[in-house]
């Protein structure tokens, strides 16, 4: 009995000492997004104690107490099945703590859906998961990269997911939580980073063989040395063909890599070969990312713009 | 011709794997093992009319516990072989595949192999007997459905030698699990598997439903009835809403794959988000199915071995009938990060954590039966007691998820891994593991060793916390789940190591609690009471093991706790009345659910490898055995009143 407290009490000491480390990516943020789920988090597991912390509690005493041995002096009342003030607070007592739970999981869900930073002009990437990496397009910068990012700190950063093979999922932890590609649609997630500094980044949803081996780096930069990296992109990679792409999409793993242009309307391509004509509905971006897709045809852009209004 | 045969019998049967082989060889031995000593003991007439022909309850039972247990042994093995692959980072002991493999295949062994039928072994050993039944509503169809999760389990298991495995995960999205990503027969053998067992769990949610509104004994009402049994409705009635849409679900997933049928694919207009959504209508529930007699399962002990009436018994049915309605509302947080919009996001955010109020509620009054009780430190209770801060702390985490923009950065982590097997393993195999230990006796009519008992509790549950504590840490540094490797830089080694260790403890409790087994069959201490434990509910008030017709004389019940005021009674008059006995009416044995179960069987391999005469040939047995036996008339009998006082005269009981 002894050792197996010992030993549940190191396990704990371990992880919740070793919660400082950095190597704790959700609980070292590095983005506005991170941040306001890291809060959530906290507050969620402070909510969680306050029931908790009494109850193991409760249950020591009363295994201690209430135990069968010779000469137990507690009260012994076999037939005392029923409280109806100990039921109210013991339904009572959850109901308020869910309720200040549900109400602050109500308020960051809604902030999410809006850019965490409203007054600099967002960056849109459009990332295509694959059989198994990741093409990543900027289509204002016309520059494509594989299996990393780059972005420049303090910008509110749009990527917008879809997927040219099994649905997976997008995951930066330190800078916010995930999001699915998902073939023949195409959906919106803010990050941002609020330091210089190179994130992990994984594929969180699984695919199949190659799937552990999907982890791309995001690097954050100043927003010169971004666009230094942009233009140093452009002259000395090689540009990305329709041929490039159709390989890239062969399955298999790649290293990184960089494009100096992409074809143009690619992802609207990929996302509409994929079905994307019949389920224009279901599109979770934000007025902006329109920009990105006006290649389709102008009747779906409007059915997807009335569903954005109404719907997100 | 013999080129054909050999590249024929080269993608038939897995090769190329050494620990394949090794299960050949093992499975082959294993039956020429078993086929020997039936022969040998001349047991073969024995073994069909007691047990493949039966269609009494507690045998039925008997079989679904030991087909668990076996399950639960190659679901562990499984486990086993994953936690070595992650013990250490870039460690080449599974490749991908293999490591793809084992994760779907544990999954759906553990839910569906596993959990579900050691849940039915209860239902079907229990329920009758609490509720002072001689039988199940409908016992032929109980025979059908146990013969149908049998050989559907047997048809997925197959796959490990045959075919190959699944390997989309226990849930098989597409267009992952479509044709054009896993050819081959393994996601069939899924479908198909699941699909002939769950027919059979369906059968079995109605025939307890049934059995418990129509077969109590006389004067007990609903709110009489032991917190097991309640449960046990509870549970039936999510499996009639929810195996159905598991039924559609996979006939669609198989529509796709063999008739090309894009209803999951976005190319011709369908939708993989729908399959997501229909599999989770029945996954959530099904979770609720099998930890909710679990629930039951501790009620009754708690109230027990705490010599005490259960406290609050009217809110514990009352919460164990939301959570069944709730749990239909609740299945968007599996896919919170699959962009259905803040509104759609919020509503299940909230209405999952609503399922945490009825449960917390359910701990209290645990809490509060123990509360001036006294309490009798037996294996079962401490499995019980055990569950208590294992199973809140996993609902913590599980409030935690809950909260959809926390739930982006644990989604698909190990948190999530960490978070359902605490509540799984803590909630319903540690709730399992109580409910054996104590209706064992009543079984068998023997005790389980406690020393060998105490040493399984303490390695199941140090192995448990060292094993899944770690993982949530895991998934705090970003671990996703299903990866078979990663790398030295993400500093996940450590604490990977350390919860493989912990499984490997939990493996050692599992060796210690079959040696239990096999040490009670040779040295148990028999029950000779009836009543082992001074229990409360009618099962206690028959032999152990019952005779095949449970009660000679059917109890009258005028409140809770039936037994227990039984005997209250019986002190004060300080006599026992002896009743009269009358002819017994029973069900009769029938060989045709183990075989229209066989024809299921070739029909869905038939299927499987998309052999259309073998299915046909499969199909046509079963409605042929439907046929034979819409022919049966003289399906049960009476057993004589002298038959049943030389029963009551032999059977072990001191009364
Ligand atoms: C007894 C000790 C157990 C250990 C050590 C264990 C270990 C594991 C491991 C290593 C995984 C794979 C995680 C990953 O790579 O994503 C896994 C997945 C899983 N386990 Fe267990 N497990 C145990 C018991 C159970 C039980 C009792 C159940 C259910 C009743 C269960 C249900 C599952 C499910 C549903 C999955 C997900 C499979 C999938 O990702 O498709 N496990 N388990
Ligand atoms: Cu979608
Ligand atoms: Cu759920």
């Amino acid at each position: 009995m002894h050792i197996s407290k010992l030993i549940i009490l190191f396990v704990f000491i371990t992880i919740f000492l070793a919660g400082c480390d950095s190597r704790y990516l959700i609980l070292n943020p590095q983005g506005a997004v991170a941040q306001k789920e890291y809060q959530l988090i906290i507050f969620s597991i402070i909510l969680c104690a306050i029931v908790v912390i009494p109850v193991l509690g409760l249950l020591v005493y009363i295994v201690l107490r209430y135990r069968d041995k010779p000469g137990n002096k507690a009260p012994y009342r076999p037939d005392w099945d029923d409280s109806k003030r100990l039921e109210f607070i013991w339904w009572g007592i959850p109901i308020i703590i869910i309720g200040i739970l549900g109400f602050a999981t109500a308020k960051t869900t809604y902030e999410l859906v809006d850019p965490p930073k409203k007054d600099v002009k967002p960056l849109t990437i459009e990332v295509t998961s694959l059989d198994w990496k990741w093409l990543f397009q900027y289509p204002d910068q016309d520059i494509a990269t594989v299996n990393y990012v780059e972005i420049p700190k303090n910008v509110p950063v749009q990527f917008v997911l879809t997927s040219d093979a099994p649905m997976n999922s997008f995951w930066v932890p330190q800078l916010g939580g995930q999001l699915y590609t998902m073939p023949g649609m195409a959906m919106g997630l803010w990050l941002q980073a609020n330091h210089k500094g190179e994130y992990f980044g994984s594929g969180a949803n699984f695919t199949g063989e190659g799937f552990a081996h999907m982890n791309f780096k995001v690097k954050s930069t100043s927003t010169k040395e971004f666009n230094q990296w942009v233009r140093q992109v452009k002259e000395t990679a090689p540009a990305l063909t329709k041929a490039d792409y159709n390989s890239l999409a062969k399955q298999g793993l790649s290293l990184e890599k960089s494009y100096s242009t992409i074809p143009k309307g690619l992802f609207q391509e990929t996302v509409i070969k994929n079905g994307g004509q019949y389920y224009s509905q279901h599109h979770h971006m934000k007025n902006e990312d329109m920009k990105t897709m006006n290649v389709a045809s102008d009747e779906q852009a409007h059915t997807q713009h009335e569903h954005q209004e109404g719907g997100n | 011709m013999l080129d054909k045969l050999k590249d024929f019998s080269s993608h038939f049967f897995v090769t190329g794997e050494p620990m394949i082989y090794g299960a050949d060889v093992a499975i082959l031995l294993t039956l020429a093992g078993i086929i020997f000593v039936l022969t040998y003991l001349k047991k073969w007439k024995w073994l069909w009319r007691e047990w493949l022909t039966t269609v009494d309850h507690k045998k039925i039972g008997i079989m679904y516990m030991l087909s668990s247990l076996l399950m639960l042994f190659r679901g562990g093995v499984d486990a086993l072989l994953m936690r070595m692959q992650l013990a250490f980072p870039q460690w080449h002991f599974l490749d991908s595949n293999h490591y793809n493999e084992i994760f779907t295949t544990h999954g759906t062994i553990m839910i569906l192999f596993m959990a579900m039928p050691l849940m039915f072994a209860f239902f079907n050993i229990v329920v009758p007997l609490q509720i002072g039944a001689r039988d199940v509503a409908y016992p032929f169809l109980n025979a059908v459905s146990f013969w149908l999760f049998f050989f559907g389990a047997m048809l997925f298991n197959l796959s490990f030698v045959i075919g190959g495995s699944p390997d989309a995960g226990w849930l098989s999205y597409p267009p992952l699990s479509g044709m054009q990503f896993s050819p081959g027969p393994g996601q069939d053998f899924y479908i198909w598997g699941i699909q002939i067992s769950g027919i059979g769990s369906l059968a079995s949610g109605i025939n307890f439903i049934m059995t418990i509104l129509k077969m109590r004994a006389p004067g007990m009402k609903l709110m009489h009835m032991p917190l097991f049994t309640w449960s046990v409705l509870a549970s039936c009635i999510i499996i009639i809403f929810a195996f159905p849409v598991l039924t559609v679900t996979l006939a669609l997933l198989f529509i796709d794959r063999f008739f090309d049928g894009h209803l999951f694919t976005m190319t011709g207009g369908g939708n993989p988000m729908m399959y997501i959504n229909l599999i989770w209508m029945w996954g959530h529930p099904e979770v609720y199915i099998v930890v909710l007699p679990a629930f039951g399962i501790f009620s009754e002990i708690v109230a027990t071995f705490s010599q005490k009436k259960i406290f609050g018994y009217k809110s514990m049915v009352f919460s164990m009938m939301i959570i069944s309605v709730l749990s239909y509302f609740t299945w968007v947080h599996h896919f919170f990060t699959m962009g259905a919009g803040a509104n759609v996001n919020v509503f299940f955010a909230i209405t999952t954590m609503a399922i945490g109020i009825p449960t917390g509620v359910k701990v209290f009054n645990w809490l509060f039966t123990m509360f001036r009780g006294r309490i009798q430190m037996t294996q079962p209770m401490l499995w019980t007691i055990a569950f208590i801060p294992c199973f809140v702390v996993g609902g913590a985490t599980g409030v935690m998820l809950s909260a959809a923009p926390a739930d982006y950065q644990y989604h698909n982590s190990y948190f999530l891994v960490a978070h359902f097997h605490q509540v799984l393993i803590g909630g319903v195999v540690f709730g399992f593991f109580a409910g054996l230990y104590y209706w064992w006796p009543k079984m068998f009519g023997f005790k389980l060793n406690d020393r060998l008992g105490k040493w399984a509790f303490w390695t199941w549950n140090i192995g448990f916390y060292v094993c899944f504590m770690p993982q949530y840490a895991l998934g705090f540094m970003g671990m996703t789940r299903r990866i078979y490797t990663y790398d030295f830089d993400m500093g996940w080694g450590p604490l990977n190591v350390i919860s493989t260790v912990g499984a490997f403890f939990m493996g050692i409790g599992f060796i210690f609690q079959a040696w239990q087994i096999l040490h009670g069959i040779k040295y148990g201490e028999r029950d000779v009471t009836g009543d082992p434990w001074n229990g409360r509910t009618l099962e206690w008030s028959i032999p152990s093991p019952p005779p095949h017709y449970n009660f000679a004389v059917i109890p009258t019940v005028t409140g809770q706790d039936a037994w227990w005021t039984i005997k209250e009674e019986r002190k004060k008059k300080k006599a026992k009345e002896t009743a009269a006995f009358s002819p017994i009416h029973m069900p009769k044995n029938s060989g045709i659910p183990f075989i229209m179960s066989i024809f299921w069987f070739i029909a869905g391999f038939g299927l499987t490898f998309h052999w259309v005469w073998v299915a046909i040939f499969g199909l046509t047995g079963v409605g042929a055995c439907l046929l034979a036996r819409s022919f049966q008339y003289n399906s049960d009998y009476y057993i004589p009143v002298d038959e049943i006082q030389h029963t009551e005269d032999s059977v072990g009981r001191v009364g």
